[in-house]
């Protein structure tokens, strides 16, 4: 117990996630490495980035061994940029649309 | 696992310790300032990132020009074979590595090691400046064998150059200034400014270091592998 009043794990743990995410790194680049195509690709890169950055939050910045009130506020706010995805991938779509009809003929 | 503040309520009743936190005559959050300074800096800095690979999404949608092949682009010849992405998989195991060599740092910190502190923070800035490095030959050969600019590329849309200068430019500047950033709190750590005030300063360092790697990790798939 520290003064910043938090439970500190051992070092083997962190030599644990470091091996854990050199394994995701290097599965992200054997999805490359086999030409993967389509939606399998896709959602094998997704969901290996999602695994690598939530065990770079939860164990390297120690978000785990946050209070709930700290973590709630730390996760709702960037939630936000989904609403910002929604709008850029209608609005992408319309540019693209629009340039298919007028820029290619 | 008892709780430091025994006044509030611990881990295991976690939604009314949220209650509590938030109604209590007291701080809402029981850790040190400059921890929650930053990572109220590293919210600010999920919007910019986070604005910045939207529209690299909304300029992707929108071309109808053929996108540069990142695979082929960054390729490395070795030995006669080709690999793919060989250079950004070597940056990205480099920069995985010091966000663990980053986190032993703290934990030593946390453990009072001065000495195996400083050694660990003074190996992530190396290899962060290793990492830039590899940024800066990885630019060059764009700008000069690829013929990559802002404005146009000779491999198709001419988008491609700003969005991957903004995007890694940035990225890379956020390296940089981690470097120094550690290399000023390690050598205050190894002068011993520390050892009254608490060490409590290598773990914010360490949450900014890390959050420049969890970026990379969003960079490298959405725009090396998609």
């Amino acid at each position: 117990m520290s003064e910043s009043g938090q439970h500190h794990p051992s070092i083997g743990l962190f030599i644990k996630v470091w091996i854990l995410l050199f394994v995701l790194s290097f599965f992200s680049y054997l999805v490359e490495y086999y030409h993967l195509e389509g939606m399998l690709r896709w959602s094998l890169i997704i969901l290996f980035m999602i695994l690598k950055a939530a065990v770079i939050v939860a164990v390297f910045m120690h978000f785990m061994w946050e209070r709930l009130s700290l973590q709630l506020s730390l996760v709702l706010p960037p939630l936000a940029l989904l609403v910002l995805v929604a709008i850029l991938a209608i609005e992408g779509n319309y540019t693209y649309v629009t340039r298919l009809m007028f820029f290619t003929q | 696992m008892s709780d430091a503040k025994p006044t509030v309520a611990g881990t295991g009743d976690s939604w009314s310790g949220l209650v509590s936190d938030f109604s209590a005559d007291k701080e809402t959050f029981p850790i040190p300032w400059g921890k929650l300074m930053m990572w109220i800096f590293l919210i600010g800095d999920t919007f910019i990132f986070g604005i910045f690979l939207i529209a690299y999404m909304a300029v992707r949608m929108s071309v109808t020009d053929p996108w540069p092949d990142t695979v082929e682009l960054f390729a490395m010849t070795i030995g006669g074979t080709t690999f793919p992405l060989l250079l950004i998989a070597i940056m990205t195991f480099i920069l995985i590595t010091s966000s663990g060599t980053m986190a032993m740092a703290v934990n030593y910190a946390y453990r009072g090691d001065k000495r195996k502190t400083v050694l660990f923070m003074a190996l992530t800035a190396v290899m962060g400046l290793v990492f830039v490095s590899l940024q800066a030959y990885e630019w060059a050969k764009l700008i000069f064998v690829d013929g990559i600019r802002p404005w146009g590329n000779p491999l198709g849309a001419s988008q491609f150059g700003a969005i991957f200068f903004m995007i890694t430019g940035f990225h890379g500047l956020h390296v940089l200034g981690g470097v120094i950033y550690i290399a000023l709190v390690a050598r205050k750590v190894h002068k011993g400014h520390y050892e009254k005030k608490g060490y409590s300063i290598v773990e914010i360092t360490g949450l900014y270091w890390h959050f420049v790697d969890l970026v990379w990790v969003f960079i490298f798939a959405f725009f090396y592998l998609w």
